[in-house]
């Protein structure tokens, strides 16, 4: 009979000690194993990107992986994006162009839009769509998401 | 999800071993993109889990220009289109790796795991055998080698046997004045099922004027990606022109088999892959020629 696994990750750069099942999604591990319910869950089949996650640097889908495969691996959650300082400029932008209405899939666009900037200070409207195509909004139209990101962006055309 | 257990095997061996006692009530997950899906929904079942990223020979991708490409059946996508020497040796498979689901996906779903994974819409697998892609599988009785065009088998089936494996995809060195290019037919812009896509790939002599060879496979139009041979080896020896790749359309079209369903109907489909078969095979002698 399977049983719980210990998986030992680093999240949000702590180290952090968990049990799960094999069968248990990461999104499961973090909202109902290790009580982080920023991380949202929407489809639970990958369509959305409200579950989004950063997995030893780049942006997943964590409903679909399994929580033991974060054995060993770095995992950052929408509860590290603020500093003690203050929060992210993209969580500021965000609020500064009301670009969320209910908010499920805000945490998952934050750190969609956070990858992109860390690797492409400059991407424009159409790279910032483009990277955030994995990532659905039934509330805004988009629109305002999408100001709250070239506003941070340091693309010369706003 | 049902329960399983959880294994990472280190190498072919073991992981050949588990699969070889446990039959189909073993499944292997590399990027987790399509098998997980289906096991919650019930339509995959598995005592054992398999994660097969840690074995070498499946997260290896190594290029030269002679020897060509061998691909890690659990690669990434993102790592394709992130190796500059790669996408210009390959712009045919990056076109299909970086328009698999989005960038979420892109940072897990495998080349491996589409070929296996068989689903006639497979946005790979049209690339794949466009350009002469090899599966390399090892199993119970040592490793043997399948021709892309062979690999898919029916909806959701492959060619592989009790105990085998999808190690990597080997692809050819690409020979000088070659191009390939693959596109689709989505109604959005982006994150979605193709309602059909075509794959060309062709070769040209010295002057860029003549055709050498040429290769057509398409996607969502049967219950397997097709390899249209007489599409592609009509090109053969005529000179690159309207005429020629309308010909080698029409021929693409004739092996288009589709079915009506909420994606799209037969007429649109045999049209789109007209369609596409000429702008894939003009974009794939731009590239021959350089562009």
């Amino acid at each position: 009979m399977p049983g719980v696994v210990h998986v030992q990750a680093k999240i949000n750069g702590e180290d952090t000690n968990f049990l799960c099942e094999p069968r248990q999604s990461l999104l499961e591990v973090l909202r109902d194993v290790l009580g982080m319910t920023g991380t949202k869950e929407g489809c639970n089949d990958g369509n959305c990107g409200a579950c989004t996650v950063v997995l030893d640097g780049r942006i997943v889908d964590s409903c679909l992986v399994l929580g033991v495969e974060a054995q060993g691996r770095e995992v950052q959650t929408i509860e590290g994006m603020a500093s003690p300082g203050g929060l992210h400029p993209l969580q500021q932008s965000f609020l500064e162009n009301a670009a969320l209405q209910c908010g499920i899939c805000t945490p998952g666009f934050l750190l969609a839009s956070r990858a992109l900037l860390d690797a492409e200070p400059d991407a424009d409207e159409g790279r910032i769509r483009h990277w955030l195509a994995g990532n659905l909004c039934r509330c805004t139209g988009y629109d305002k998401i999408v100001r709250a990101v070239i506003q941070v962006s340091t693309a010369p055309e706003k | 999800m049902e329960a399983f257990d959880f294994v990472a095997p280190k190498s072919i061996e073991a992981a050949v071993s588990i699969l070889n006692e446990n039959g189909d009530r073993a499944r292997i997950i590399a990027g987790g993109t399509d098998i997980l899906v289906m096991m919650r929904a019930g339509r995959r079942l598995a005592d054992v889990v398999l994660d097969v990223k840690g074995i070498p020979e499946l997260d290896e991708m190594s290029y030269s220009p002679e020897g060509g490409l061998t691909l890690g059946a659990a690669v990434p996508c993102y790592r394709i289109y992130q190796d500059e020497a790669i996408s210009a040796a390959y712009p045919g498979l990056v076109d299909a790796a970086s328009l698999i689901g989005g960038i979420q996906i892109q940072g897990r779903a495998s080349i491996g795991g589409n070929l296996c994974n068989a689903a006639p819409s497979g946005d790979s697998i049209p690339a794949v055998i466009a350009l002469n892609g090899v599966c390399n599988v090892a199993g119970p009785n040592g490793t043997r080698q399948i021709a892309a065009e062979d690999f898919c088998t029916a909806p959701g089936q492959n060619a592989l046997q009790q105990g085998e494996m999808l190690v990597s995809v080997s692809f050819p060195a690409p020979v000088a004045n070659s191009g390939a290019n693959y596109q689709r037919f989505i109604p959005r812009n982006e994150m979605d099922i193709a309602v059909a896509g075509v794959g060309s790939s062709v070769v040209l002599d010295a002057s860029g004027e003549n055709f050498v060879s040429g290769r057509v496979a398409l996607a969502s139009v049967a219950p397997t990606p097709v390899f249209s041979r007489a599409a592609g080896d009509s090109l053969a020896g005529k000179p690159v022109s309207d005429e020629a790749i309308r010909e080698a359309s029409e021929l693409a079209m004739a092996d288009a088999v589709p079915i009506n369903d909420m994606r799209g109907t037969i007429r649109q489909r045999i049209h789109l892959i007209g369609v596409l078969t000429r702008r894939t095979l003009n974009n794939a002698v731009e590239r021959a020629r350089g562009g």
